[in-house]
């Protein structure tokens, strides 16, 4: 090398760090900023910066009192129930659509692709004072199960996950199965539904994560919090009499967050190509 | 007689029936409509039925309860001479913006971490979890971080920018909607990354080879061999971003609340129906919304269909092509 393309190497290698610092330094700074208030007391909260350090990093009492206060205890519980249902009946619905979208030929087979697809330029918020009608003349409002069968409803993406794995999977297999025997509920439950499985992960991914973080239709339908409060719905606890008392709202704040930098360091790869797969549809 | 001639018609007809449900045909028949019921009432439920509501709602001066009163297209000529719906669309404009500096930094970004980085995956890590925090946890944090004298004062004040030169970041109209732009950015950018570096894997590594071989720099590099390969996928985002921006809603909903010249569109008509009960003149608004997402929606299809047809595979032979030319050329000189 000589030392004109040496000094270009070493530039060039400078600029490329110093720009992924930064980056990274604005990435997580409002979390960090976040962290640094949750573990300050009241009196340290109001007398210091908010970039200062806390004093010490085992005050934990926001965190009891966030957790108390915002009943995060049941909103854990009900997310959980939430994210079983809807993740199951998603892969279920989606899976069983899929497989007859992909394997029978019938007439009107492009007529439901279209359906599906057409109705996520329906902009979903905007429907909801029409949903929120027709929740009510289900008797839908403040239930779990109305609840449920509504973020379960229409998810376009993980029908068009699965048509794809679908047709990456050989029909000989169908065939062969049929030939020995085998029911169509057979083949769908026995031969292709294990076969789904890194569809069924990247459906779930996808699922969870907005199933988790969504909380304008359960602000919206479950509206009684004091039974149906969910983690990301606890967290309106923190609008009113807490005003600026930011300590207790961080640390309100990071117990929601947790769980998902828990998944997301457990599991990065598959949430990464999760989304890959998600992006390319249709 | 009548008695036994009845039930052995009866038998027949389910010996019939069963024989059907046996045959190919018949279970082809079940498992369809057993698989394929659920989902479609649920599609026709919760996004084909609440639509055509809308769309009669919206000839309609109603509230959620009381009588209503039919008036054709009033509530349409509302929206569109309304001074505060003109102005939430120019907001559009900033969100617009934001989506195109969120696009180029997610390209610089996923260009730079598709080589060898130290620490790669830790700074993609990082760069990608903001897109797994929740809206209403974001509402928080910048309100918090946007704060007179709080986060993003004191990191300007260690930079020796002084406090009194600093603007009300959320109330000052002049910057407010830029900072809830950047929260927005800030969210997204990492997932466009996440994207771009999927596009740029699966591109031949061996042409990159060749290229480096052939002693190409990192922008010969980027312009010829990883912009062609990954062009679908930037155009498809950049066009994603213009519906994405008209239905801009999360940042002022949880930061601002739309306060202070901060109400996109999907925000006004939010309060539109919510706050002001105004249901038909929400639903116009709501319909007028799906107008111009259908229209950016139809563009896109037909610049994917006749602007341009290449697939991975024509990329990279034009590449190897190209860089065949480019080295008999350089063989010449």
């Amino acid at each position: 090398m000589t030392i004109k393309q040496r000094t270009f190497y070493i530039l060039r290698t400078a600029i490329k760090y110093v720009s992924l610092l930064i980056i990274t330094f604005i990435s997580i700074l409002p979390t960090v900023s976040t962290v640094i208030t949750a573990f300050k007391t009241k009196e340290e909260y109001g007398s210091t910066n908010v970039m200062t350090l806390p004093k010490s990093w085992t005050y934990l009492s926001n965190f009891v009192t966030a957790w108390k206060d915002a009943n995060m205890g049941l909103a854990f519980r009900n997310t959980f129930i939430i994210l079983v249902f809807v993740l199951l009946g998603s892969i279920m619905f989606g899976a069983m659509l899929a497989y007859i979208l992909s394997r029978f030929k019938f007439k009107g087979n492009e007529l439901i692709r279209n359906l599906f697809l057409f109705a996520t330029l329906i902009p979903g918020i905007a429907t909801q004072v029409t949903v929120y009608q027709i929740m009510h003349s289900l008797g839908f409002i403040n239930t779990m199960h109305g609840y449920i069968t509504l973020m379960m409803g229409t998810d376009v993406i993980s029908i068009y996950i699965f048509i794809q794995f679908f047709e990456n999977i050989s029909l000989s297999i169908d065939e062969s199965a049929i030939i020995d025997g085998c029911t169509y509920y057979g083949v769908f439950f026995k031969i292709l539904f294990p076969l789904l499985k890194p569809a069924i992960i990247t459906c779930m991914i996808l699922k969870g994560v907005s199933t988790y973080n969504e909380y304008y239709m359960s602000n919206l339908y479950l509206q009684n919090k004091s039974k149906f409060v969910t983690v990301s719905t606890s967290l309106y606890t923190f609008t009113g009499p807490y005003g600026n008392q930011y300590n207790y709202i961080c640390a309100g704040v990071i117990i929601t967050i947790l769980p998902a930098l828990i998944i997301f360091i457990l599991s990065q790869k598959q949430i990464y190509s999760g989304l890959t797969q998600g992006a390319v549809k249709g | 007689m009548g008695k036994i001639n009845t039930t052995a018609t009866k038998g027949t007809i389910l010996h019939r029936l069963l024989k059907w449900l046996r045959s190919g045909k018949g279970q082809r028949t079940v498992i369809m409509i057993s698989f394929m019921s659920i989902p479609l009432l649920l599609l026709i439920i919760f996004a084909y039925l609440p639509f055509l509501k809308m769309f009669e709602f919206s000839f309609y001066n109603m509230k959620y309860i009381g009588e209503r009163k039919f008036i054709g297209f009033d509530n349409y000529r509302d929206v569109l001479t309304d001074k505060e719906v003109m102005n939430s669309l120019k907001l559009t404009l900033y969100y617009l913006l934001g989506s195109f500096v969120q696009l180029a930094l997610a390209l610089y970004y996923a260009t730079m971490l598709s080589f060898k980085t130290k620490g790669g995956s830790f700074f993609k890590g990082t760069i990608f979890f903001p897109y797994l925090i929740s809206g209403i946890a974001m509402g928080f944090m910048f309100r918090f971080f946007y704060t007179r004298g709080f986060v993003l004062d004191t990191v300007l004040s260690w930079l020796r920018f002084e406090l009194e030169n600093l603007p009300y970041w959320l109330r000052d109209k002049n910057v407010n909607n830029m900072a809830l732009v950047a929260t927005s950015v800030w969210k997204f950018m990492g997932q466009n990354m996440v994207l771009f570096i999927g596009a740029i894997m699966s591109v031949d590594r061996e042409l990159y080879e060749s290229a480096s071989l052939d002693g190409a720099n990192r922008w010969y590099q980027f312009r010829y061999i990883i912009l062609p390969s990954i062009k679908t996928i930037v155009i498809l985002n950049m066009i994603l971003s213009i519906t994405g921006s008209l239905s801009a809603f999360e940042p002022p909903y949880v930061i601002t609340g739309g306060t202070r010249g901060t109400s996109t569109f999907f925000l006004l008509m939010h309060n539109m129906a919510h706050r002001h009960q105004k249901v038909g003149k929400a639903s116009a608004m709501a319909l007028i919304l799906f107008g111009l997402i259908l229209m950016v929606t139809i563009g896109q299809k037909l610049i994917f269909k006749y602007g341009f047809t290449d697939s991975n595979e024509d990329i990279s032979q034009k590449t190897t092509r190209m860089l065949r030319k480019q080295r008999a050329k350089e063989g010449k000189q």
